[in-house]
């Protein structure tokens, strides 16, 4: 049994809007092993971003509200945790990285001065030790000409550079937790590769845990070790990264896999479609949230809310009907 | 794909340039090499994939294709018609033949006009119905896209992304153009919905007999709905081959990168294939790399490379690569 390093029970998060409340995530349990990379999928909406954001308090309150949860961070909750302690971790021990590398840098300041900040501030390092530790870290993370670039603003970086600069700045004070969200989404394909291959390298050398959330089951597939795929603020399904693509077994999960095109098809199939679209959490489902798109869904689908269950070693499933067979289980 | 051989859209050297303007008089001190020099084809009834990253020209290719943009130079022939030489106005009338579907499925659409207004708008302006008899066809066009008539009178902010490209697909064929071309028409929306619009396509295809130049950077998307499949690189076309072919045996060293470079949903997949990982980024195309655009990260490059611009020619029958390597 390996170390678990983080540990997330029953959490809620939702939003108060003008239209009404909206409940992003509706209790989602998960954890998360030393030097274990997860997975976390699904598509736009399914609170994906919001359950993590809501770990680090970085959901903004108001309009957002942690309803109830546990996210026990080696002994401590972070969750109950003062702005002070908060401080602390964030960007000391649990670090993220965000979509867009072209917002998420401040545009007038030099490359050299965003990436001495957290040295200083969470380290103590002086000017000449946060200096001398951001060109290590850019060698580290491949930027030629690292000390030169110190003094380049954001505007002269690429996407792809970028990108690369957030992850070094990630990393500066060694996190224990590296969150990642949608690292690549806004990157080509080549740079893309470029990010996934820099991330496993830099995870062999530092033994860091990794969140990484994507909508792409494709990246999921080459760095996860374990993945949870999310619909309507529920995890539906969890499993070791190799039988979730082996064994998909949640309606929606076969159905995201489905309408994939195969790459190496020779013949052209036409793609399986998951018919409707996500919803919108007005209300706090009382049902299954797939079931108006499920196209397994039973009588008993639209009076309860399935749990999340075993289905064998560490694969875990939120559906009463066994896809395999069609029947209930 | 009933008239193989009938070229319905033949490209001869199209070059699209964006001047760069400099100083108080605004002296033009350099242009933007966007599309520099494309030549292909188009088949009565296919789709034709133009793949390639950001930056590439893919987008200025389809956009100067209808003359969204005015060509630096090139011949685009439609038909039996010269594109390039035309009047704005005979232009405009041509535009009726040939269609174009924008990515961003919430900028395309005005939001102060009903779904009535914006798809029946083609219809008005160029005169072919009034009044009652656009209703008509406009509830046609909306069922020809799986949206129910009732939606008429809404406005876009009342629909999803997916709708949102519907409603745009609905407006591009509502003249029932021979031409389509899709400029991303599925980045933008959620992996459930993508495979959704990508059968809507397939099926207008099969129904109305159009042909599509698909336009996108999801290589295994673009092998799905493609027929044919040209890569671009920073303003030019790599590798053009049939669909099958390029992927299977890929001949540029760009579309070798490019295409181990897609992530595959398979954990499995990953242990045993080794990755092209290219160096560095897409050079400007204000100022590209002489000889061969690709060289700069070029594995397999030499002094030659440098030098000349490799041809792109016919390597096997109807597979072109502009490489001095093949």
């Amino acid at each position: 049994m390996t170390n678990e390093l983080l540990n997330v029970q029953d959490l809620q998060t939702r939003f108060k809007t003008p239209e009404g409340i909206i409940h992003a995530v509706n209790g989602i349990s998960f954890h998360l092993n030393e030097g274990e990379t997860l997975g976390v999928v699904g598509e736009s909406g399914c609170g994906k971003s919001v359950s993590m954001l809501s770990i680090l308090k970085l959901v903004a309150m108001p309009p957002g509200e942690i309803v109830s949860g546990v996210a026990d961070f080696r002994g401590k909750d972070l969750l109950k945790m003062t702005p002070e302690e908060m401080r602390h971790v964030r960007g000391g021990q649990i670090a993220m990285v965000f979509q867009d590398p072209m917002t998420s840098l401040n545009p007038v300041m030099t490359i050299g001065k965003q990436m001495a900040e957290p040295l200083m501030l969470h380290l103590g390092f002086n000017k000449e030790q946060a200096q001398k530790r951001s060109i290590e870290l850019l060698e580290q993370v491949g930027i030629p000409q690292a000390a030169d670039r110190l003094k380049d603003y954001p505007h002269q970086y690429s996407g792809g550079m970028r990108q690369r600069v957030m992850i070094a700045m990630a990393l500066s004070c060694n996190p224990q937790i590296l969150i990642a969200d949608e690292p690549t989404t806004a990157l080509d394909v080549t740079i893309q590769a470029q990010i996934v291959e820099l991330t496993i390298k830099l995870r062999e050398q530092l033994g860091m845990a990794i969140i990484w959330i994507t909508h792409d089951l494709g990246v999921v597939a080459s760095i996860a070790h374990r993945v949870a795929v999310m619909y309507g603020g529920y995890i539906i399904e969890e499993s070791p990264v190799k039988d979730l693509y082996a064994n998909p077994t949640h309606p929606y999960t076969l159905g995201l896999l489905g309408s994939l095109p195969q790459i190496q098809a020779q013949s052209r199939q036409r793609l399986y479609s998951i018919d409707g679209m996500p919803p919108v959490l007005y209300r706090k489902p009382q049902a299954c949230p797939f079931a108006p798109r499920c196209k397994f869904v039973v009588e008993h689908c639209w009076h309860e809310n399935p749990s999340l269950e075993p289905i064998s070693d560490g694969h875990y499933v939120a559906c009463f009907v066994d896809t395999k067979t069609g029947r209930e289980r | 794909m009933q008239t193989e051989n009938e070229v319905l859209v033949r490209v001869e050297d199209l070059k699209v340039h964006f001047p760069i303007y400099r100083g108080v008089i605004r002296r033009q001190v350099g242009a933007v090499r966007a599309v520099d020099g494309v030549s292909f084809t188009i088949k009565k009834g296919e789709t034709v994939g133009l793949v390639g990253e950001s930056g590439c020209g893919k987008t200025t290719t389809g956009r100067a294709i209808i003359r969204l943009y005015e060509p630096t130079a090139g011949k685009i022939f439609f038909k039996d018609t010269e594109l390039v030489s035309l009047k704005t106005e005979e232009m405009r009338m041509m535009r009726k033949d040939m269609q174009m579907i924008f990515q961003d499925p919430y900028a395309s659409l005005n939001p102060r006009m009903t779904l009535r207004d914006i798809v029946g708008e083609p219809l008005l302006s160029f005169g072919l119905a009034s009044g009652k008899q656009i209703d008509e066809r406009v509830a046609e066009l909306l069922k020809m896209v799986r949206l129910s008539p009732d939606f008429m009178l809404r406005y876009p902010h009342e629909f999803s992304g997916g709708q949102r490209q519907r409603i745009g697909i609905a407006r591009s064929i509502a003249m029932n153009p021979s031409f389509v071309v899709c400029d991303e028409p599925i980045s933008a929306l959620d992996v459930s919905i993508q495979a959704q619009i990508i059968n809507l396509f397939e099926d207008l295809q099969r129904d109305l007999n159009l042909t599509y130049l698909f336009i996108a950077h999801d290589l295994s998307m673009v092998r799905h709905i493609s027929d044919r499949v040209a890569v671009m690189y920073l303003g030019i076309i790599a590798e053009m081959a049939d669909r099958n072919e390029i992927y299977t045996n890929p001949l540029h060293p760009y579309t070798k990168a490019l295409l181990s470079a897609i992530p595959v949903a398979d954990p499995v997949y990953y242990e045993s294939r080794k990755r092209i990982i290219l160096e560095g980024d897409v050079p400007s195309p204000a100022n590209p790399p002489s000889g061969c655009r690709f060289r700069t990260r070029c594995p397999i490059a030499d002094e030659h490379c440098a030098e000349s611009r490799p041809e792109f020619r016919e390597i096997t029958p109807g597979h072109f690569v502009a490489c001095f390597k093949v």
